[in-house]
């Protein structure tokens, strides 16, 4: 009987969260606008005021957003394991297999310091190097936490955009990579080694484990980003309105036609996470850098690292380390000038 | 018992690391721990992503950090 409770309270808990997550989510314009009007009693069209209703208003609804989407992406990935993904793209074709590496880079779980061996896994068993570019590429590029970042501040149509030509650079820098050709810049002993193809399989596990595997995602993730989303906010508000117009984008602006390359210059070197380049795109907007040049520069800071390149060394010779960041660099250049022109 | 953590280093490994000593000690296990740094050891036990743990050249966790009931589970199974 105890037993039948536990289990049913673990059942309903996710509900009763969500139920609790739309109430809160739901009224927070008017809770934020009665914590500055009436709390603080702050006098409405100043500038500090705006700047405190933005930072009361936007961190909760971003923080609340996370919170949502990661408890999701975490039982979804509870489902791909590098395995089956590595599976699933043996002896692909080149371009439906790019297609498909992009897809999976985006819901198998991933981390840098595990890019080694999933490169050599993949190779080892005879995905095509092409394909696994595709793979390394979206894996780091799209990642969850820019999307519900994007969505929050600058709704779901640029967070639709990012994800589409972060496909678009995966699939086509990868089977670029797989034309070229380029298996002999592989460092030899890559081909050596013999891997054991053990099947290695985990214990099953049920639906509750994977409710678990939410919640550990939430815990992990949102415990890891949530300052740097706090002080990005706290920036973007504190220059909401105080950096004149149009100083960024003399720099950075649609005018010059530098602009993009020159922000992805600038982005290779810097690494952040996800959570940290953000909110400094948005400022970056704001004081009128167009977007296709702040969503060139996003891209370039998350997904092409330079300590990523260092751990790849050990497995690819220089020439195709080149060749990758040159491909895809050119990838994201044509996104940033693609929206340029649009917007 | 021998277990390995693999893992070239990163901080999620060594977490691991640190866990397995503590489930090993508190619950009075018999048992080697040793950690293997090397790429080329790792691959031969077939796993593509870390950390993972190794029990008498069985992989038991791959790619993850379980919790501390978990693995005391899996190690006293």
């Amino acid at each position: 009987m105890n037993l039948l409770k536990m289990n049913s309270f673990r059942w309903l808990l996710p509900f009763l969260l969500l139920s609790v997550w739309i109430l809160i989510y739901f009224n927070l314009q008017s809770a934020a606008n009665w914590f500055i009007d009436d709390v603080f009693k702050m006098e409405g069209g100043k500038h500090i005021t705006d700047a405190l209703r933005f930072f009361v208003f936007e961190v909760p609804k971003v923080l609340l957003l996370l919170v949502l989407i990661i408890f999701f992406v975490g039982i979804i990935r509870s489902f791909f394991t590098a395995e089956r993904t590595r599976k699933a793209l043996e002896g692909r074709s080149l371009f439906a297999g790019n297609v498909m590496a992009s897809l999976l880079g985006i819901v198998t779980p991933f981390c840098s310091c595990s890019a080694i061996p999933l490169f050599l896994g993949f190779v080892e068993s005879g995905v095509p190097l092409g394909v696994t570019f595709s793979f390394l590429i979206a894996a780091p590029m799209i990642n969850e936490v820019a999307v519900v970042l994007l969505f929050g501040l600058f709704g779901w149509k640029v967070a639709a955009i990012y994800v589409a030509t972060g496909l678009f650079i995966a699939i086509s820098a990868g089977w670029v990579i797989g034309r070229l050709k380029m298996e002999k810049y592989v460092e030899s002993w890559v081909y050596e080694i013999q891997a054991v193809h053990g099947d290695g399989e985990e214990v099953s596990r049920d639906f509750s484990d994977r409710i678990q595997s939410g919640y550990s995602a939430v815990r992990e993730i949102v415990g890891k980003v949530w300052i740097y989303i706090i002080i990005g906010i706290g920036v973007g508000a504190a220059v909401h309105g105080y950096v004149p117009e149009n100083f960024m984008a003399g720099l950075m602006g649609k005018s010059s036609w530098y602009s993009v390359p020159l922000s992805i210059l600038i982005g290779v070197p810097l690494y952040s996470n996800a959570a940290g380049i953000i909110p400094i795109v948005s400022v970056l907007i704001e004081k009128g850098v167009p977007l296709g040049t702040a969503l060139a520069f996003m891209m370039s800071v998350i997904g092409l690292s330079l300590p990523e390149m260092i751990i790849l060394r050990k497995v690819l010779k220089l020439q195709l380390i080149f060749t990758f960041v040159g491909v895809v660099s050119l990838g994201i250049v044509l996104v940033g000038y693609l929206f340029n022109v649009i917007y | 018992m021998e277990i390995k953590i693999l893992g070239p280093g990163c901080p999620k490994c060594k977490m691991l690391l640190k866990l397995t000593h503590d489930v090993v000690e508190q619950n009075g296990i018999n048992a080697s721990i040793t950690k293997v740094e090397d790429i080329i050891d790792i691959m031969k036990y077939g796993i593509m992503s870390t950390p993972a743990v190794v029990v008498d050249e069985k992989v038991i966790i791959k790619g993850r950090v379980p919790s501390a009931d978990e693995l005391k589970e899996l190690l006293l199974k």
